[in-house]
C-alpha cells in the first residue's frame, strides 16, 4: 500500500510514517502529494476537497502537513467570526506574533494582502506554504471577495502559497456568481464497510488482542452499519460497548475464540444502545452506569425527549391555548367558536379553497396580539382583569420558545405571534385546566 | 414567571428584634449582604430565612451538580481506555429548573459559588440577554479572565490591561483563553515554574475545570450556541471545559436547539430540581405557619399572593417580596404595630403606649367586641382608665400569643388526618387548609362535615397511622393545652392498641363457642348462610364494636380541638396588630394594571391630581379638566370611527363654555388656532397611549381601539 505514497521530494521512511497514520486515504494523499510537488516547487493556487463528515479530510490534511514538516496555517472558520480573527492566525502561524500585531483594528482584505507581502518579502518561502480552511461552507456567508481572493493568493501576495478549502459540500454550491479561479477538486469518498472495519480495529483496547477487538468490532459493524455510517460516531459506540462485550469473558464463561456465545451476549445490548446513546437520549457516562447496574434497574432511566412535561402558571396555560387556537383556526371561525348565539355554519361551503386543507398539515399561523387576547378572555371561565402580568406572560411564553415572535422585535404596534407547540403537548396542557381543546379546533370539526 | 411589576420592587425587608421600642426596619438588597453580618443576631430575620431556606432547597441538587463537575474532572485525568476514547465529549449538565426563572438568579448564585469555593476557580456564566449577536465568545472569555483579576490582588493592573486589549483587539479566541489558562496552571504549580508551554495537558494532576453556565438555555439564538460549542469541542482536549444550561421548559429543547451533529460533542446529564409548589409549600411551611414570626397575613391577603403565585408567575421569590410588602406597608399604616414584636417587648412596649394609642386601641373592632362582653363597671373601667387598659392589652396580648401557639399545630393535625381522604374535602395542601380556616370557622363548613364523615370511616390501620403521625406533630410543642392534648391523643392509641390483642381473643373465643354448639354441622351449607345472617344483624342492631366506638371517641376528640383552637384569627382580640389585612393594597402594588389606571386617570382625573376644581359627580369631566380627558370623554360617546371635525367641534365648544365665553361671539374664531393646537396634541397623546388609530377606510377618520370603559 504504502508504495501509493511515493514521492521524489521526501524521504521513504517519512512517507512510510505518513501511511500508517492514514490507512485506507492512501490514494488520496498519494494525489494530494502529487499536486502538491516537492516542498520548494510552486504547487496549484487552491485545492478544494470536500466528502461528508468523517470522512478523513481534516486528518490526512493534518498528518501530512505535520510529517512532512510543512509550513502551514490551519484555521477553522467556524471560528472566526470576523475576517479579522482569520487574517490573524494566518499570519500569527506563518510569520510569528509581530506580523499578526501589524494588522489594523478592522483589516481589509488589502490590508491582509499588504502585510503578507511585506512580511513575505522579509522571509521569503523556500517551502510551499499551505493554508487549510476547515469548514470553508461558511466562507459563503463573509464578504463576497473573500473567496475569490483567497482561491488566488498566490497571484496576490506573490509567495509561493496553496489555499486547501475542506468542505462537506460540493464546489457547485461555492461558485460565486461573478465567477472565480476555478480550485483543482479532490472527492473523499464514504468509508466502506471494510475500511470503517480496518480503521476500527485499530483503536484496541491494550489488555485484549487485536483479533478479539476485530471480531467486537465486525458484530458492532453488523448492528449499525445500516443505520450510522459515521466513523466518529461508530468509534463512540465501540468504545462505549466493549465492556459489555467483554463482560462473559472477564467471568470466564467464554474463550475469546468462541464468537458466536459473544455475539449472543452483546446483541440485544447494542439493539439497545442503538435506541438510546445513538439518539444521545442517554449522556455516554450515564449509559456506562447503566451498564454496571443490573438489568431490570436501567429501566428507571428516561432519555432526554422522556420529559416534555411543563409546569406553568394557570393563566400561562390558557394564554398558550387560545395561542394554538389563534394559530390553527382561520380567522374567520372565530365566531363560530366563541360567540353565543353564531348560527350554524356549514363547513364547506363556509371557507375559501385555500383553508380546506387542514391546517394541522400547513403549520401555524401568526395571528396579532389583539386576537390572541380576545380568545384567551373567552376561553379563560372567569372574568380576568387586564394586568401587566398577563402581558408579561406573554413575552416570558416567548423566551422560553412556546410562543414565537413573527414580528421583529421592535416593532411595539401590534405585534405578531405564532404558536410553537405541538398538539400532543397543547393537548396535555389542556387536559390539566378541563379544557376540550379538540371542541375548539376547526381542523377536528 | 417574568418581570412584573413586583421585580421592580426590588427590596428586600429585615424585622430585626431591637430593643429600643419602635421597630427599626432596614432595607437591604436581599442577596448582597455578607454572611458576617448576621454573626450577632440569634434572631433570624425574614430575609435571612428565605435565604437560608432557598439554599436548603437547592442543596441536593447542588450537592449533586457538584459531584458531576469533579466527577467529569476526574475522568479526564483518567488515562484509561474508555475515557479516553471519550475525552472528545464535553461534560454537560442540564439543569432543569422550572418556568419560574425569577427564582432562577439565587439558585445559579450560589451555584457558582459553591463551584469557585470547591471546584475551580473558573467559572462564567452568562445570560442571553447580554450575548445578543456574536459577544458570547468574548463575554466568556471577558468572564472567565475578570473572575482571576478580582480573585489575585497582585496582578490586577497586568491582566487588566491585557483583557482590555484583548476585547479591542482581534485577539478574542479560545486559543487565548488556552494560553491563559495554560499560564494560570503552570503559575499555581510552585514546584515546576519552568516547564514548558507545550507539555501536555492531561499530565497535570490539578487541572480545575472551566465551567461555563448558560443561564437560560431558551433565549439563546441557537446558531450562536451551535457555533460556540463547535468551537469549544475544538479546544477540548486543551482545556477542560464544563458546560450547566439552565433550563426552564423541559429537556427536549436541547434536542430541537441542537442539531444531532452539535449535540453528539456534548456528554449530557440530567438534573431535575424541585417543583415551585414543593418550593412555595416549604417557604409557606417556614414562614407563615409557625408561631416564630408575629407577623401574620389575613385570609384576604394570602389568597391575593396565592392566586399571583398559582395563576400568574409560579415564582417563590416574588411571593416572598409580596409577604416583605405587607410587612413594610402593616408597619407603615398601623400604629398599633409596635405590639407586633416578641413577647417580652410587646408587653414592654404596651406600657409605653401614649394615651393617642391607647384610643386607636378602643377604636378597635374586636377591641369593641370585647368590651361588649364585658360586664358594665369593667367597661367603664376599659373606656376611662388608661393603667387598667394597659393590663388589659398586656393579658390580650398572651392570650394572642396562646392563640398562635395553639393554632398552628393543629391546623397541622387536621391537615394530617384529612389529607390522605378521597377528593380531598380540605384541600391537598396545608395552605389551602390555613386558607379555609383563616376565613371562618372551619368546623362551619360542608366540606369539614364530609371529611369528618369519610374520617369515621377510615379503616383502622390508617387512622392509627395518622394518629401517629399527630403524636409527632404535638410532641415538640411547648403549650399547656398541647401537651394535655397529647397526652389524651396517646391514650387513645394505647386504646387502640390494646384492642387489637383484645379483639383477637374475642374473635377466638366467638369462633369456638360456635363450634362447640353441635346443632350445626360444621360443612353445612346452611350453618354457613345462617351464621352470617346472624353476624350481619348483630352488627346492624347491636352497639357498634369496640374499635367502632373508639374511632367515635378519637374523631370526637379531634373535633373538639378544631373547635377549640382553630377559629378564625377575626374572631380573637387585637388580631389587628398582627394581622395585615389590606388586600387591595397588595394587589394594587404586585399586580399592576396599567390601562385600568389610565382609564381611571382619564375618566376622573381628580383621583391623582387632587384639584378641587377637578371634582365632579360620577361620570361627568369638569370643563376644566385636561385637554386629554375632555378629548377622551367625547371619544366615548362616537362609534368604531370618529369624524375628526366633529370631534375638533364638540371639544372647542367644551373648552371656550370652561372659559366662560359665549360660543357664538365673534372673538371664537381667533382662538380657534390655539384650541385646535391643543385639540390636535391630546389626539396624538391619545393615539400614543392606544386609544384611537389613524384609519383608511374614511377620510378624516380615526377608528376608535378600545371597547367598555373598566
Amino acid at each position: 500500500m504504502a508504495a501509493l505514497l511515493q514521492h521524489a521530494g521526501y524521504e521513504e521512511e517519512r512517507l512510510l510514517r505518513v501511511a500508517q497514520q492514514m490507512p485506507c486515504r492512501e490514494v488520496q494523499a498519494g494525489m494530494l502529494l502529487s499536486l502538491m510537488g516537492q516542498p520548494q516547487q510552486y504547487s496549484y493556487p487552491s485545492i478544494f476537497i470536500y466528502g461528508h463528515r468523517a470522512s478523513g479530510k481534516s486528518h490526512v490534511m493534518h498528518v501530512l502537513l505535520k510529517e512532512l514538516e510543512l509550513p502551514h496555517a490551519t484555521v477553522s472558520c467556524v471560528e472566526c467570526v470576523s475576517v479579522a480573527l482569520l487574517f490573524e492566525q494566518v499570519l500569527l502561524s506563518f510569520f510569528g506574533c509581530d506580523a499578526a500585531s501589524l494588522l489594523p483594528r478592522s483589516p481589509s482584505l488589502s490590508d491582509f494582502v499588504r502585510i503578507y507581502r511585506q512580511q513575505c518579502s522579509q522571509s521569503p518561502a523556500k517551502q510551499t506554504r499551505y493554508i487549510v480552511m476547515e469548514k470553508a461552507e461558511l466562507l459563503r456567508d463573509t464578504d463576497a471577495n473573500l473567496l475569490p481572493a483567497l482561491l488566488r493568493l498566490q497571484e496576490l501576495v506573490e509567495d509561493n502559497v496553496t489555499i486547501i478549502l475542506l468542505s462537506e459540500i460540493v464546489w457547485d454550491k461555492f461558485r460565486p456568481n461573478t465567477g472565480c479561479f476555478e480550485p483543482l477538486l479532490l472527492h473523499f469518498p464514504d468509508y466502506s464497510k471494510g475500511e470503517l472495519q480496518q480503521i476500527l480495529s485499530q483503536d484496541r483496547h491494550p489488555s485484549y488482542t487485536a483479533e478479539f477487538y476485530s471480531s467486537y468490532i465486525n458484530i458492532l459493524l453488523g448492528v449499525f452499519y445500516s443505520v450510522c455510517r459515521d466513523l466518529r460516531e461508530l468509534r463512540h459506540l465501540a468504545a462505549l460497548n466493549f465492556s459489555k462485550f467483554c463482560e462473559p469473558l472477564a467471568e470466564g464463561k467464554v474463550k475469546e475464540t468462541d464468537t458466536h456465545k459473544l455475539w449472543r451476549n452483546i446483541e440485544p445490548h447494542l439493539k439497545k444502545a442503538m435506541q438510546t446513546v445513538y439518539l444521545r437520549e442517554v449522556s455516554s457516562l450515564q449509559w456506562e452506569q447503566m451498564q454496571q447496574m443490573e438489568e431490570k434497574e436501567s429501566g428507571a432511566l428516561r432519555g432526554l425527549s422522556a420529559h416534555t412535561h411543563v409546569e406553568l402558571p394557570y393563566y400561562s396555560k390558557f394564554l398558550l391555548i387560545a395561542a394554538y387556537l389563534a394559530s390553527y383556526n382561520p380567522a374567520r371561525t372565530d365566531k363560530r367558536f366563541f360567540l353565543k348565539h353564531h348560527g350554524k355554519i356549514k363547513k364547506t361551503n363556509f371557507l375559501k379553497k385555500n383553508e380546506k386543507t387542514s391546517n394541522h398539515l400547513l403549520g401555524p399561523k401568526p395571528f396579532p396580539l389583539d386576537r390572541l387576547l380576545a380568545i384567551f378572555y373567552s376561553v379563560v371561565d372567569n372574568r380576568v382583569a387586564p394586568t401587566a402580568s398577563i402581558f408579561s406572560q406573554i413575552s416570558s411564553l416567548v423566551t422560553l420558545q412556546l410562543l414565537t415572535q413573527v414580528s421583529h422585535d421592535d416593532q411595539l404596534d401590534a405585534p405578531k405571534y405564532k404558536c410553537a407547540v405541538s398538539m400532543d403537548f397543547i393537548c396535555a396542557i389542556s387536559r390539566t385546566v378541563n379544557f376540550d381543546i379538540v371542541k375548539y379546533l376547526y381542523d377536528f370539526l | 414567571m417574568a418581570t412584573s411589576e413586583a421585580e421592580c420592587l426590588c427590596l428586600c425587608l429585615q424585622l430585626t428584634g431591637t430593643v429600643c421600642n419602635l421597630l427599626s426596619l432596614i432595607f437591604q438588597g436581599c442577596f448582597v449582604f455578607k454572611p458576617s453580618a448576621k454573626k450577632k443576631k440569634k434572631t433570624l430575620s425574614l430575609g435571612e430565612i428565605t435565604f437560608v431556606l432557598q439554599d436548603e432547597l437547592n442543596r441536593k441538587i447542588l450537592d449533586s451538580l457538584l459531584d458531576f463537575t469533579r466527577k467529569c474532572s476526574s475522568t479526564r485525568q483518567h488515562s484509561d481506555w474508555a475515557s479516553q476514547m471519550r475525552a472528545s465529549e464535553i461534560p454537560t449538565a442540564a439543569l432543569v429548573l422550572g418556568v419560574n426563572v425569577p427564582d432562577h438568579d439565587m439558585t445559579f448564585q450560589s451555584l457558582s459559588e459553591l463551584l469557585q469555593q470547591s471546584v475551580t476557580p473558573h467559572v462564567a456564566s452568562v445570560q442571553a440577554k447580554e450575548c445578543g449577536g456574536e459577544g458570547l465568545l468574548a463575554l466568556v472569555l471577558e468572564r472567565l479572565m475578570d473572575t482571576v483579576v478580582t480573585v489575585d490582588d497582585e496582578e490586577e493592573e497586568e491582566t487588566e490591561q491585557t483583557s482590555t486589549q484583548l476585547h479591542k483587539s482581534v485577539h478574542c479566541s479560545l486559543s487565548t483563553l488556552c494560553d491563559w489558562y495554560n499560564a494560570k496552571t503552570m503559575k499555581s504549580k510552585t514546584g515546576t515554574p519552568g516547564k514548558k508551554r507545550s507539555s501536555p495537558v492531561r499530565d497535570d494532576p490539578q487541572q480545575p475545570p472551566v465551567v461555563i453556565i448558560f443561564k437560560d438555555l431558551e433565549a439563546f439564538n441557537p446558531k450562536v450556541l451551535q457555533d460556540f460549542i463547535l468551537i469549544c469541542s475544538r479546544y477540548v482536549e486543551r482545556l477542560p471545559l464544563m458546560f450547566i444550561f439552565g433550563i426552564a421548559t423541559s429537556p427536549s429543547t436541547i434536542q430541537h436547539m441542537l442539531p444531532h451533529s452539535v449535540s453528539s460533542l456534548l456528554c449530557i446529564e440530567l438534573f431535575q430540581s424541585l417543583s415551585c409548589t414543593q418550593h412555595l409549600a416549604t417557604v409557606i411551611d417556614k414562614l407563615i405557619l409557625t408561631p416564630q414570626f408575629p407577623f401574620k397575613l389575613n385570609g384576604k391577603v394570602m389568597q391575593v399572593l396565592m392566586s399571583i403565585f398559582l395563576y400568574h408567575d409560579f415564582s417563590v421569590r416574588n411571593f416572598i417580596k409580596g409577604v416583605q410588602l405587607a410587612l413594610l406597608e402593616h408597619f407603615h399604616s398601623q400604629p398599633l404595630s409596635v405590639l407586633c414584636c416578641k413577647k417580652k417587648e410587646a408587653l414592654l412596649n404596651v406600657m409605653q403606649l401614649s394615651h393617642h394609642d391607647l384610643e386607636s386601641i378602643r377604636h378597635l373592632l374586636s377591641f369593641r367586641r370585647y368590651v361588649e362582653k364585658q360586664e358594665p363597671q369593667e367597661q367603664l373601667n376599659l373606656f376611662r382608665d388608661d393603667t387598667h387598659l394597659k393590663e388589659v392589652c398586656q393579658k390580650l396580648i398572651k392570650d394572642l400569643r396562646k392563640y398562635h401557639k395553639n393554632y398552628y399545630p393543629v391546623l397541622r393535625c387536621l391537615h394530617t388526618l384529612t389529607s390522605s381522604l378521597p377528593r380531598y374535602p380540605l384541600g391537598k395542601q396545608v395552605r389551602e387548609l390555613h386558607l379555609i380556616c383563616l376565613e371562618k370557622n372551619v368546623w362551619e363548613n360542608e366540606d369539614y362535615q364530609t371529611a369528618m364523615k369519610l374520617l369515621k370511616m377510615l379503616a383502622k390501620d390508617e387512622l392509627i397511622a395518622s394518629l401517629q403521625r399527630c403524636v409527632e406533630i404535638l410532641q415538640p410543642v411547648k403549650s399547656k393545652k398541647m401537651k394535655k392534648a397529647l397526652v389524651e391523643l396517646e391514650e387513645l392509641l394505647a386504646k387502640f392498641k390494646q384492642l387489637d390483642s383484645k379483639f383477637l381473643l374475642c374473635r377466638l373465643t366467638w369462633g369456638l363457642s360456635l363450634f362447640s354448639n353441635n346443632s350445626y354441622c360444621w360443612w353445612n351449607r346452611e350453618w354457613k348462610s345462617t351464621t352470617l345472617l346472624e353476624m350481619n344483624e348483630s352488627r346492624r342492631a347491636k352497639k357498634l364494636s369496640p374499635f367502632e366506638v373508639l374511632r367515635n371517641e378519637a374523631l370526637e376528640f379531634i373535633d373538639g380541638l378544631v373547635k377549640s383552637h382553630l377559629s378564625p384569627p377575626e374572631s380573637q382580640t387585637l388580631n389587628e396588630v398582627c394581622y395585615y389585612s389590606s388586600s387591595a393594597t397588595v394587589r394594587r402594588h404586585l399586580n399592576a394594571t396599567p390601562r385600568t389606571s389610565i382609564q381611571a386617570a382619564l375618566s376622573s382625573p381628580y383621583y391623582y391630581l387632587q384639584n378641587e376644581s377637578l371634582k365632579t359627580e360620577d361620570g361627568t369631566v369638569s370643563n376644566a379638566a385636561p385637554d386629554i380627558c375632555i378629548a377622551y370623554k367625547l371619544h366615548l360617546e362616537c362609534g368604531r370611527l370618529i369624524n375628526l371635525y366633529d370631534w375638533l367641534e364638540a371639544y372647542a365648544t367644551v373648552v371656550s363654555a370652561a372659559e366662560g365665553n359665549n360660543p357664538d361671539s365673534d372673538n371664537v374664531r381667533k382662538v380657534e388656532e390655539v384650541k385646535h393646537a391643543r385639540f390636535i396634541q391630546a389626539v396624538s397623546e391619545l393615539e400614543f397611549l392606544g386609544f384611537i388609530k389613524s384609519t383608511k377606510q374614511k377620510t378624516d377618520h380615526v377608528a376608535r381601539l378600545t371597547w367598555g370603559g373598566c
